[in-house]
């Protein structure tokens, strides 16, 4: 058979009011979600932002505080987990321990009484390259290959909508890049509506054709992953996803086409269409891959915003690009990705330096740098790098 | 717990290769107990059951000999204590399994989010140790006498006959049994219960899986090693016990076992070889039927 | 991220019957599992089955009884503070033996299998899996057959029955219950422990009385525990090795065709209040423990 008899079209999933409450927390409150049948869905938050919350609810393995869930236009919202068109790659795999892989696989099969469910769970198993360790157990399999045995353990149920709990997220990292194309590839092949969860930006941005960013228990923004990366709605987002310098200041001037923001003293400009506000205070950005770095400074023009003199106080390289941090005086600290073009860096620490960038390439936030504070879930060792960073770096201003 | 926690062990394979003379001064002492404690009293068992009557001798004096014939003959007058110590030893398994189940399963998973109540719970389920064996056999005794407000109650309300009693009746041992060996069902039960990873019963039901077919496909094969212990801790001492059968506690003339004949032969009648006899016949069924059990139901790493 | 799950999950089953929104649709609740209310209603009866026999023994150590202890007869408390005083003192004289056999087993027991223990998990040597299995069988051994096998060899070998000789049965059953319990503590002992504490220049005598032994004390105690208990309410073993010595569980069945004094009960509820304090105690302080370093972590 081939691989595309197995599409039996996706279904639209819909999420109406949802509410979520614990004792003592709401996870999620008021989630209006749809995603439609055949497209690829990821949710992106860090942990504890309620998106794992929301998976266990369209699994039915919760039930919401309040609101509907519609899996191709039916309500689902009073079914048990077992009565779902839905299945789940969990994080865990959860792959039975007692059983062989066949019988792992083929074990939905069976519960629904489909004919034939040793050929299908075999035929699976071939999609993931693994019909030849069948008759194996869980423990005698390599974490990829479990994570592909629960992969075919779900996908071989046909469900309308699968859901897949950061499958990904014990593999290592040559793994997990041939993984993502794998379920890639599945999913155009397969043809059903993905939904996936994950903390992992790149691991959303490749693989998914359209990315829910959630803070909070909310859906901050959603839209194709270059959409997010390009202009981020708020400070979350903006930070979450990739790296971002962020500016706050108040509109000074407003064209037809671009506003000027007033950073401690800089001029610095954003083009209309790319602000989400056009006056008083506001916050604006750029990624650091679109700032320059000149050890001159630039001559001035209307296509460039320029900030500098500055100082650069940390230089690390990594390959391909090096980042560098640059301290403006009164503005603060810039991070620059400059691509390694020509050998060796272009500025040392400690060199006098200016910044600009493009004005096509900023962006202007929904709300302010100061009223969310910079996203940080204590329990990241990358936000801790970046609090001892900012910490270090403001001891380094005051001296 | 005892057997899984034999289980565990054994992968502790990695252990270093090195002096040797130090293993021999820790293991030395022990083991040299046990093979003269435990290992030279099952030979003079043996040698003790093939004994025959010494000549002209008084009461309890025997020869070395290789009389098997005692073995037919305790078989012949003792094949009802056999068939009833087995028997009874099996009810009360089955019970306490029955009983003891839900009991861990609700200690072991539904308690997990309440860590002081499980913690209590489990002292619950241990107090019967606490309190001497004999004494709360005795207390069901008198608690189900002909004349305790049970039975009369019962009698009142016509649920039983006003001239049937409940102890002295094999149901009044397998009751006996079933209790006094339930800590030791529930206890391993709740050990591997206890580690039961919900996630995969939930990966059950989103594989269409309704909770009885969970249960009798995740979480019952899951929790065998614990059926499996549970079961041979209760089983094992049920067949063996004479309390609960003899007849001042729950049992009467036709309820007594195998252990109760093995008592009197001993220590009343002197008949060692009859009594030796049938505590190697126990001890080899036991030993056969465990066997053939924990191959049955896939848990040998358990021995 | 699995914390979260678990903490989801965990959480989850609670939110099912309390946090749901009163203000919310009525809980169209699919079918009320059955875990929800009859689990918990069936542990209370099973509990409550457990512990009859304990009440019972209980309050019939208050009971102002005659000879036998089997009709109510009023309350008093004479049988607490008088307990030695019936049968010129027979039940103290056997409780007395019971602790002395109990304490003498279980030091023997303790340290004999704590070694082997020690050996089975820090030394590989042949023989390893026979050694298994003679730990194993006493265990897989009906009590009678234990006693009986004793008994037989005493009396081959023309040892006269008494204190000794119930010693040496206990210890006997209890070297195996002590080896698996002191065992599972070593196992799941990090052996970089010990080798960070050779690192820090200790001899192996140093590591062993300043790291191993300190790590395992709850392992031996936990194991000396069972011991005793194991040891203090035997009656089958004892009854086939202990001659003319009387100890509690022995003089309890002895008593049991003529009635049992309530003084019997009286010693009874008094170990069983001694006991469940001191496992409450040690369980309470664990938990707390636990919570602690919970929210340290």
């Amino acid at each position: 058979m081939p691989a595309g008899a197995f599409a039996e079209r996706g279904a639209d999933l819909e999420l109406v009011g949802i509410q979520k409450r614990f004792p003592g927390f709401t996870a999620i409150d008021e989630l209006d979600l749809t995603i439609p049948a055949g497209s690829f869905f990821a949710l992106l938050g860090p942990s504890g932002c309620g998106k794992t919350t929301t998976l266990r609810l369209v699994a039915g393995l919760e039930e919401p505080t309040r609101g509907r869930i519609l899996i191709g236009g039916v309500d689902v919202t009073d079914t048990k987990a077992h009565e779902r068109p839905v299945n789940t790659v969990f994080q865990s795999y959860a792959l039975f321990p007692h059983m062989s892989i066949i019988e792992n696989v083929s074990f939905g099969l069976k519960r629904r009484r489909i004919a034939d469910a040793a050929g299908r769970a075999h035929e699976a198993l071939r999609l993931v390259e693994l019909d030849h360790l069948a008759q194996r157990r869980p423990q005698q399999l390599s974490g990829g290959q479990q994570q592909r045995v629960a992969l075919a353990r779900a996908i071989v149920n046909r469900p309308a909508l699968l859901l897949l709990d950061e499958p990904l997220g014990a593999l290592d990292l040559k793994l997990r890049r041939q993984m993502q194309l794998e379920l890639k590839t599945i999913q155009e092949e397969v043809g059903l509506t993905f939904l996936h969860v994950t903390h992992d930006q790149e691991e959303a941005m490749t693989m998914a054709d359209t990315v829910a960013v959630m803070n909070k228990g909310a859906i901050e923004q959603m839209g194709p992953p270059a959409e997010l990366y390009e202009s981020p709605r708020t400070v979350f987002v903006a930070n979450f996803l990739g790296q971002s310098n962020l500016f706050s200041g108040d509109v000074v001037d407003s064209t037809g086409t671009a506003i000027t923001v007033d950073a401690a003293g800089a001029r610095l400009v954003v083009p209309t269409a790319r602000a989400r506000r056009h006056q008083g205070s506001v916050t604006i950005g750029v990624r650091p891959e679109k700032v320059a770095l000149h050890r001159e400074a630039p001559v001035e023009s209307a296509e460039r915003n320029v900030l500098g003199p500055g100082h650069v106080i940390d230089v690390s390289f990594s390959g391909v690009s090096t980042q560098y941090l640059v301290t403006v005086p009164g503005v603060g600290t810039l991070t620059v990705f400059a691509q390694n073009i020509g050998s060796g860096p272009v500025a040392a620490e400690g060199a006098e330096v200016w910044v600009s960038w493009d004005v096509a390439h900023g962006f202007g936030l929904d709300d302010d740098a100061d009223s969310a504070p910079r996203f940080a879930a204590d329990d990241d060792t990358e936000s801790i790098a970046v609090h001892r960073r900012e910490a270090l770096v403001a001891e380094l201003e005051e001296h | 717990m005892a057997f899984a926690a034999f289980a565990t062990a054994e992968a502790q394979t990695q252990a270093p290769k090195r002096k040797s003379r130090i293993a021999l001064f820790l293991l030395l002492p022990g083991i040299a107990y046990l093979v003269l404690f435990f290992l030279a009293p099952l030979i003079s068992l043996l040698l003790t059951s093939l004994q025959a009557p010494r000549e002209f001798g008084d009461i309890g004096q025997f020869d070395y000999a290789f009389n098997w014939q005692n073995y037919t003959a305790v078989v012949e007058s003792y094949l009802p204590h056999i068939l009833r110590s087995f028997g009874y030893a099996l009810a009360a398994t089955l019970l306490a399994l029955v009983i003891s189940y839900p009991l861990a399963y609700f200690i072991g998973v539904k308690a997990r989010r309440w860590p002081m109540l499980q913690g209590l719970m489990l002292v619950l389920v241990i107090a019967p140790f606490f309190i001497s064996f004999l004494l709360r056999t005795l207390a069901w005794k008198q608690l189900l006498s002909d004349e305790s407000f049970v039975i009369t109650s019962l009698k009142a309300l016509s649920l039983m006959a006003p001239d049937a009693h409940f102890t002295g009746t094999p149901f009044a041992v397998i009751f006996g049994l079933t209790y006094n060996f339930i800590p030791f069902m529930t206890l391993p039960l709740y050990t591997t219960l206890e580690r039961l990873d919900t996630r995969y019963l939930e990966a059950g039901s989103d594989l269409y899986a309704s909770p009885f077919t969970v249960f009798r496909k995740v979480t019952i094969p899951l929790s065998m090693p614990g059926i499996v212990a549970g079961t041979l801790l209760t089983f094992i001492p049920a067949a063996g016990d004479y309390i609960n059968a003899s007849r001042d506690f729950l049992g009467g003339t036709e309820t007594q076992m195998m252990g109760n004949v093995i008592e009197a032969n001993f220590l009343v009648l002197l008949n060692y070889p009859a009594a030796a006899a049938l505590s190697i016949i126990l001890m080899a069924v036991i030993l056969v039927l465990v066997g053939v059990y924990v191959k049955r139901s896939g848990t040998e790493e358990l021995l | 991220m699995s914390g979260e799950v678990q903490a989801a999950a965990v959480l989850g089953d609670l939110a099912g019957s309390e946090a749901r929104d009163p203000g919310s649709r009525p809980p169209r609740r699919r079918r009320i599992g059955l875990g929800d209310w009859l689990l918990p209603a069936y542990t209370i009866i099973a509990f409550v089955f457990l512990l009859i026999p304990i009440v019972y023994t209980f309050v019939f150590s208050f009971n102002d009884s005659l000879k036998s202890n089997i009709s109510w007869r009023g309350f008093t408390f004479d049988k607490w503070l008088n307990v030695c005083n019936v049968e010129g003192g027979a039940v103290c004289q056997a409780f007395g033996n019971s602790i002395v056999i109990g304490i003498a087993a279980t030091v023997i027991a303790t340290t004999l299998g704590t070694m082997i223990a020690l050996a089975l998990v820090r030394y590989r040597f042949r023989a390893r899996s026979a050694i298994s299995l003679l730990l194993f069988l006493p265990m897989a051994t009906p009590e009678v057959v234990l006693g009986a096998g004793l008994a037989a060899q005493f009396l081959a070998v023309g040892v006269p029955k008494d204190m000794t000789t119930i010693i040496l049965a206990h210890t006997m059953f209890c070297i195996s219950f002590v080896v698996v319990t002191v065992k599972a503590r070593i196992s799941s002992l990090d052996p970089a422990l010990e080798e960070a504490g050779r690192d820090l220049y200790g001899s192996p005598a140093q590591v062993f009385w300043r790291v191993t032994f300190p790590l395992l004390t709850p392992g031996i105690l936990a194991a000396a525990l069972l011991s005793f208990a194991l040891s203090f309410d035997d009656f089958i073993i004892t009854n086939f090795n202990s001659g003319s010595v009387s100890t509690f569980p022995k003089y309890v069945y002895i008593s049991a065709s003529r009635g049992i004094p309530a003084e019997a009960n009286v010693i009874a509820s008094a170990v069983f209040l001694f006991a469940l304090a001191l496992v409450v105690v040690a369980q309470v302080s664990r938990t707390a423990r636990a919570k602690r370093l919970a929210q340290l972590g």
